[in-house]
């Protein structure tokens, strides 16, 4: 499986605040980061012992960087905007939801609804992804080394979604304007969602996301891409049976 | 002369009564089901059921204008480090911008904020227009999430996590692809003039379990100063309403098939919920049965029209009314001043109700630039706090002839219901009896 770089934290190691969730509440931890002002020189955060806890660093709006040691339970990072927060293990539900800018890296797997109806940013799964992957995506790029679950992409508006591994059943459903990028098998797709031609720019658009990703040894030119038909987009009757 | 035999007078049928018939002709013609606005039309049980017995020997009453009867109401003392306070228990539903012109959500904000309670956002995020006029701002956490972001979360004084509406219980939302102007389609990220669906489940919650741990995320996001509503429809108020506190809501929402939708089908409006009076004591009796009544508010709407409906409401254990409709009402909407408008259209004022496609000749619910400017904000607003005004007063009067210092003080025992249905409804004795219809048995 291709490598991600080492995050500023791990680089910096040493420097970095520690926050024990064995020691400390999440209350504790959350208020913490939000009192952080522009220009803060506390930008390196380090949170040991998450033990699976739910709300890990969500709603984080200054650029720090944050190593999650452990893994974490329902929306870690949840409404991310502008911190690089990586998680040294697997992520619970809705991972990055709604996040607005920044980036968070997974270094485990992630369950259901990763990076859910997230606005900006990069979320990079370095494992696998369970079902409803990038739902409702605004904007977001999301990067799955491995695969993704079902029903991932549904209604996705906005935003770029690259998979590495193989996709599960009906994905796209009822995509807007969402692009899908599958290096492996797709095992069906939604409703009005299609396979489309790999054009020049978004062979580079795939390219600069899996750099961005830090994936290397794979080519852009290895992953087909998905959209839209935009049947759906005005209601018809006569699409009834599309519904 | 020759005799005829008498004729009978022709005969419609009941049940293919003339509006049926135009509906099947309609279907017929089109191929697509009807979408329309407002909530449920067809005759419902409702507050108009019940009524309030006033003092006689054993309750005497407080003098008309002399006496106080207090009105406020604080929401959101379970959790929240920040509780809102109103100066009345009658609140401004959700209605988003997009289905409401920015004109007419600037109204809200006003009307709202000089009568002294809040307002809401609806499906399409926060406008500048209303978070600036708007004193109390209620910021609706939806399944389409269109405009959430943690900036305006913040911004809020308080955060309803909409699981469902009266109008349509189970269903999701539809604005149609007219009503979606530059600035609609930049708030929802969407192109423009494409039909924007609105999910009907949350994208990353499922169940009360995880419900939970959403509510958890939002008041660690905002460091537990905002209250926390659930709103949930009509469907079945016991178990959504004890669900809810179980999920850690600081307020509860219930709104009843009278309540009104920017766009539904209609056979959907009729056929699915609750009518609001059926609503009401189910819930009440959850908050009961958790020991949380009074400490997690109870705030219910879907036909609120004048004091006595927010009276009735209150005696019958609720905390707050949420009004709509009546609002857009007040705002201007099917004002007769427009009927010729209205008849251009095939339709009359008072019964517009194609508010999803934008041509309302109000103004309120469109986004077309020249119609919307039909709105004045600073008058409608001003319509809308009279309104406030007169419906509090209205719900004082009533109070004060209970014997009652404060709206809240009214209880079940101050009513009676005109109807058997009502009175099984509302838990009251049916008038000139003492017949619960339910209770003990029978």
């Amino acid at each position: 499986m291709p490598a991600t770089t080492m995050s500023k934290a791990e680089r910096e190691q040493g420097h970095a605040r520690v926050f024990d969730l064995s020691e400390h509440s999440l209350r504790e931890l959350n208020q913490a980061l939000h009192k952080l002002t522009p220009g803060s020189n506390e930008t390196a955060w380090e949170v040991l012992h998450p033990r699976g806890s739910h709300s890990v660093a969500v709603g984080v709006d200054q650029p720090v960087t944050i190593d999650v040691r452990g893994s974490v339970g329902y929306y870690c990072a949840g409404m991310n905007d502008g911190a690089a927060i990586t998680v040294h293990g697997s992520a619970g539900p809705g991972v990055g939801e709604n996040m607005m800018s920044g980036s968070i890296v997974i270094k485990g797997d992630a369950s259901q609804y990763a990076g859910a109806t997230g606005r900006g940013g990069l979320l990079v799964i370095e494992g696998n992804a369970s079902s409803r992957c990038g739902i409702s995506m605004k904007g977001i790029d999301i990067v799955v080394h491995g695969n993704i679950g079902h029903m991932s992409a549904f209604m996705a508006q906005s935003g770029n979604l690259v998979v590495l591994g193989d996709a599960g059943d009906a994905l796209g459903d009822s995509i807007y304007e969402a692009r899908l990028f599958v290096r492996g098998k797709v095992e069906s797709l939604g409703a009005d969602c299609i396979a489309k031609e790999m054009r020049p720019e978004h062979i580079e658009l795939l390219q600069g996301l899996l750099d961005k990703a830090g994936v290397t040894g794979v080519k852009a030119s290895e992953f087909k891409r998905y959209g839209s038909a935009r049947k759906l987009y005005n209601f018809n009757i006569d699409n009834a049976d599309a519904y | 002369m020759t005799y005829r035999n008498p004729p009978t007078t022709p005969r419609k049928s009941a049940t293919f009564d003339d509006y049926t018939l135009s509906e099947i002709r309609r279907a017929a013609a089109t191929g697509i089901y009807d979408i329309r606005g407002a909530g449920a039309k067809r005759k419902l049980p409702h507050f108009d059921d019940l009524l309030f017995l006033g003092a006689s020997i054993s309750r005497y009453p407080l003098e008309g204008y002399r006496e106080r009867c207090d009105t406020s109401v604080v929401l959101g003392s379970r959790h929240a480090k920040k509780p809102i306070e109103l100066k009345i228990p009658i609140t401004i539903a959700g209605m988003s911008f997009g289905s409401l012109s920015g004109p007419a959500k600037e109204a809200l904000g006003r009307g709202a904020t000089l009568s002294g309670t809040s307002t809401t956002t609806g499906d399409g995020g926060m406008t500048e227009e209303e978070r600036g006029h708007s004193k109390t701002l209620v910021y609706q956490y939806l399944p389409s999430r269109y405009g959430m972001n943690p900036r305006d979360l913040r911004r809020a004084d308080a955060i309803e996590v909409v699981v469902g509406q009266g109008a349509k219980p189970g269903g999701g939302g539809m604005l149609l692809g007219q009503k979606i102007s530059d600035r609609v389609a930049e708030m929802r990220t969407l192109p423009k003039g494409i039909d924007q669906r609105s999910a009907s489940r949350h994208p990353d919650w499922t169940g009360p379990d995880d419900l939970e741990i959403k509510i958890l995320e939002l008041r660690e996001i905002t460091d537990w100063e905002k209250p926390i509503y659930v709103k949930v429809g009509g469907a079945r108020p016991y178990y959504d309403t004890a669900l809810a506190v179980k999920a850690g809501a600081d307020v509860v929402v219930v709104d009843g098939m009278q309540g009104g939708t920017a766009a539904t089908q209609e056979v959907f409006i009729e056929n699915v919920g609750q009518p609001t009076l059926a609503c009401i004591r189910p819930a009440v009796q959850a908050l009961q049965d958790l020991g949380m009544h009074r400490k997690v508010q109870l705030i219910v709407s879907g036909g609120i029209r004048n004091g006595a409906d927010v009276a009735k409401a209150l005696a019958l254990g609720v905390d707050a009314v949420s009004i709509g409709t009546a609002a857009l009402v007040a705002l201007g909407d099917n004002d007769p001043r427009w009927e010729a408008d209205y008849n251009a259209l095939g339709t009359t004022a008072g019964a517009y109700d194609d508010w999803h496609e934008g041509r309302d000749p109000a103004g309120i619910t469109t986004q077309d630039p020249e119609l919307m400017k039909r709105v004045d904000p600073v008058a409608a607003g001003r319509r809308l706090a009279n309104y406030l005004k007169v419906m509090t007063l209205e719900a004082q009067t009533i109070a004060r002839a209970c014997g009652k210092n404060s709206l809240h003080n009214l209880e079940p025992e101050d009513l009676v219901a005109l109807s058997i249905e009502a009175a099984a409804m509302a838990g009251v004795p049916l008038a000139g009896t003492n017949w619960i219809p339910g209770k003990n048995g029978f």
